[in-house]
């Protein structure tokens, strides 16, 4: 906790650094993040700020909403929220060595955690070593989940409420990257922390992979002390996109413990695929994700947690105006449409034979005005049916969202 | 200068979304849709606690770490109470004894109920050599707290233990010890020290604290003060429900609103509940029952019709599990309240599961399944036209 707070206590500090010196020596280095790249890229493609001939660039981003939201009739009313504030420090220590962070404030600092702290070792372009606290490459959501970058207020469910993202852990890796022309590969392998029983045994009452983010312990002791693997590997084409395909899993119970067996060993498997493509034409921009999960839950426990779970989203953005507006060079209006769906208990009841229902499906349409690429308003509507496990008529979700997120 | 109008014309579109967000919103379900919420009328401060109560009853999933098992049935009030219905085949519930009411001789060996599930590590319980079981479907919640506020004299006035009308129907109450947290009812009327106990299949539990306490304990593995012995070890050990919220989820399950029938003034459901007069179907399954003094002001000297009488009657061989609770004999099953029957698919998965254990995939078949002292009311059934099962159906739909 104390390494928190000093690594907090510096970042303010550079900040006050840079507010005592001549703007002039402070150098933006920016980026268009809408434009494409590797979603591995992502954790270095923001936009940061260098000062003067300091060896640190600093950057940042909030987000922040409005929502009015009601389930079946029932709304808490209007609702202000400050999901999060995020800040990066990147660092080239000396050759062929990087930094970076990305420390995390949610929900008006509710939670304080380091996402992200690896120190990159290049040997060569395909080889590249990273240790610290890594951002498990699982789907493309988990390591490019920016706010600025997507044009509506809530991440998608499949990756929140199904995929643990944000999702990180200690551990050490390998990455690489080669390109040809048209065409881009990268590579990802870690092994890292990882779940725990609390993924079949938590208060959501359904396997939930997300639980294991409550465990802090995590970063100093593996419940089964076994790692987690996670690997992905992804191919873009500039003329057609990129599609990534991702796995993670490792044996997830406290199986023993002081030299006793407590349990048999069992495993979490986590299959994903992403895809991003912006269609040259149209200039639309899709994209989507699919998870699988598979967990070994013991047919002794209960049905209630389920084995199986599949989910996803699809994203679809068209920019429909892109001029001055405002007074903004180069803003640009979009319209956007999420889908998304996620089962949490796929299978069928022992007792009954019939269908376990724990699914919801959402549809959001969107409007959205960038005034940079690095800022964006967003308005969205969500309506949502989320069915039980039994499968009884489903709760119907409805309302609308305002939310502005920007890179700084 | 034309910029400037903007900035009001921003404002009241915005100002004119948040006015109108409700209209985009879901409108909630009609009150006869839907058989949770409170009865009308509660205070401020009855209210809170039946918020708090609704909370710990379908919000507090018990975990390992918070005292779930380890061996269970279900991990939460509501698991087994969807939308405060009747439960799914899914968290159906056994219990195991014997033929004969001596007093359950397998308490010992973990009875009267199963845990047929366990934390991950652990085994769960199996059903004894020599034990015999039945199998009880989890009912509604709705309306319970009027059912407790009937009097025993009433109770008693709908008995004919010796059918001494000679209706054929010889309802009797079960009369058990009361457990040793529960107050007995100031309107009590004991017999040799037992009392007429009213909840449950069998009418094993005497009032709502007792469900409670039994539920928190025999389906979920949760102790309390009531009930503090832990179901796997047999020990007793720190409880790990509050009193407090015991107490909570006992005003929630005697606050929530008594069902609402639909579709009252329709002509074939009219006609359906006179033939479901003419059968004799009520000579259990009474309309009408009232309510004592209550300091709970919209539960006190109300009428009201759940459809049962609260008394056991034999039920014929076809619904004998040689399994028997109290006084409660093998064949006897408490008349189950028929009030918000037409919407137990909305909590079963789509569908019925009705009778004690689920057996009957709809009304008609369970009907059928109906025997012993109710055996005339099927056969004057079987004998209608199609027309007249059509409308007695059609009116039991509309409870």
């Amino acid at each position: 906790m104390i390494k928190i707070y000093s690594l907090f206590v510096t970042i303010l500090l550079s900040f006050c650094a840079a507010a005592q010196i001549d703007p002039a020596l402070l150098k933006r280095i920016p980026k268009d993040t809408t434009k494409p790249s590797l979603n591995m890229d992502a954790v270095y493609n923001r936009p940061f700020v260098a000062v003067g001939k300091l060896p640190v660039s600093v950057g940042g981003y909030m987000e922040a909403n409005w929502q009015h939201l009601a389930t079946d009739g029932i709304s808490e009313g209007h609702q202000f929220q400050f999901r999060r504030m995020t800040l990066f420090v990147s660092s080239t220590i000396g050759k062929r060595l990087k930094f970076l962070s990305e420390i995390e404030f949610e929900d008006g600092a509710k939670e304080i955690s380091i996402e992200f702290a690896a120190l990159d070792i290049e040997l060569h372009p395909l080889l590249n070593l990273r240790g610290g606290m890594i951002l498990n490459p699982i789907g493309a959501f988990n390591q490019n989940h920016d706010g600025p970058k997507w044009e509506f207020t809530d991440r998608p469910i499949s990756a929140t409420q199904m995929l643990p993202a944000t999702w990180s852990n200690a551990g050490f890796g390998v990455y690489g990257k080669h390109y040809n022309k048209d065409w881009m590969f990268g590579y990802e392998a870690y092994l890292s922390g990882n779940f725990d029983n609390t993924i079949i045994d938590n208060a959501e009452n359904k396997t939930f992979l997300p639980a294991a983010k409550n465990n802090k312990e995590r970063f100093e002791e593996i419940n089964s002390g076994l790692p987690l693997v996670t690997a992905k590997v992804a191919v873009r084409n500039s003329k057609v996109g990129e599609i990534g395909l991702s796995y993670m899993g490792g044996v997830y119970n406290k199986f023993q413990d002081d030299g006793l067996q407590l349990d048999d060993k069992r495993r979490v498997h986590v299959f994903a695929i992403d895809f991003n493509s912006t269609i040259a034409k149209t200039k639309t921009f899709i994209t989507a994700e699919w998870a699988w999960i598979k967990v070994n839950v013991p047919s002794t426990f209960t049905q209630q947690y389920g084995n199986k779970q599949q989910g996803g989203f699809l994203d679809i953005v068209q920019p429909v105006l892109k001029k001055k507006m405002l007074g903004w060079q180069n803003a640009t209006l979009n319209i956007a449409c999420r889908m998304e769906y996620v089962d949490w208990n796929k299978g069928v009841f022992t007792s009954t034979g019939g269908n376990i229902s724990e699914h919801l499906w959402s549809i959001m349409p969107a409007v959205s005005l960038r005034p940079t690429s690095q800022t964006v308003f967003r308005f969205n509507y969500r309506h949502q049916r989320q069915t039980d496990l039994l499968g009884n008529p489903p709760a119907v979700t409805g309302g609308l969202s305002f939310g502005i997120s920007t890179y700084f | 200068m034309k910029k400037i109008y903007l900035i009001p014309a921003a404002l009241v579109i915005c100002i004119a979304i948040i006015q109108a967000c409700t209209k985009l919103q879901p409108a909630a379900p009609a009150d006869d849709e839907i058989l949770d919420g409170p009865v009308a009328g509660l205070s401020y401060d009855q209210n809170r606690q039946f918020l708090a109560g609704d909370i710990a009853f379908n919000d507090e999933i018990f975990t390992s770490q918070t005292g779930l098992g380890s061996i269970f049935v279900a991990t939460s009030c509501g698991s087994c109470h969807a939308g405060d219905g009747k439960g799914h085949p899914f968290t159906t519930l056994t219990r195991f004894g014997q033929t004969d009411s001596t007093g359950n001789q397998f308490l010992h060996m973990g009875g009267p109920q199963l845990q047929n599930r366990a934390l991950p590590g652990f085994s769960p319980e199996q059903i004894p050599a020599g034990a015999t079981f039945s199998k009880f479907t989890p009912p509604a919640n709705t309306g319970l707290g009027f059912l407790e506020l009937v009097s025993d004299a009433d109770i008693l006035a709908m008995a004919d233990p010796n059918d001494a009308n000679g209706d054929g129907i010889s309802g009797m109450p079960n009369y058990a010890v009361l457990p040793s947290f529960a107050t007995a009812f100031s309107n009590a009327i004991p017999r040799n020290g037992k009392y007429i106990h009213r909840f449950g299949k069998k009418a094993a539990a005497y009032n709502l604290l007792h469900q409670t306490v039994n539920a928190y304990n025999q389906d979920i593995g949760i102790t309390s003060t009531f009930s503090p012995q832990d179901v796997y070890s047999g020990l007793n050990i720190d409880p790990e429900v509050t009193d407090n919220t015991v107490r909570n989820v006992v005003f929630y399950l005697q606050t929530l609103k008594a069902p609402i029938q639909r579709n009252q003034i329709d002509a074939t459901v009219i006609a359906g509940k006179n033939i479901f007069m003419q059968t004799g179907c009520e000579s259990c399954h009474k309309q009408t029952l009232k309510t004592g003094f209550s300091n709970v002001a919209p539960l006190s000297n109300k009428t009201f019709h759940p459809y049962t009488d609260l008394l056991l009657h034999d039920m014929g061989p076809g619904l004998d599990d040689g399994y028997t609770e109290g006084t409660a004999k093998t064949n006897e099953w408490r008349t189950p309240p028929l009030w918000g029957l037409g919407l137990s698919p909305n909590s079963q998965g789509g569908q019925y599961f009705l009778l004690h254990d689920g057996r009957a995939k709809n009304i008609e078949e369970a009907i059928q399944m109906h025997g012993g002292e109710a055996a005339q009311s099927k056969t004057k059934f079987n004998q209608l036209t199609a027309a007249d099962k059509n409308a007695l159906l059609k009116f039991l739909e509309s409870l």
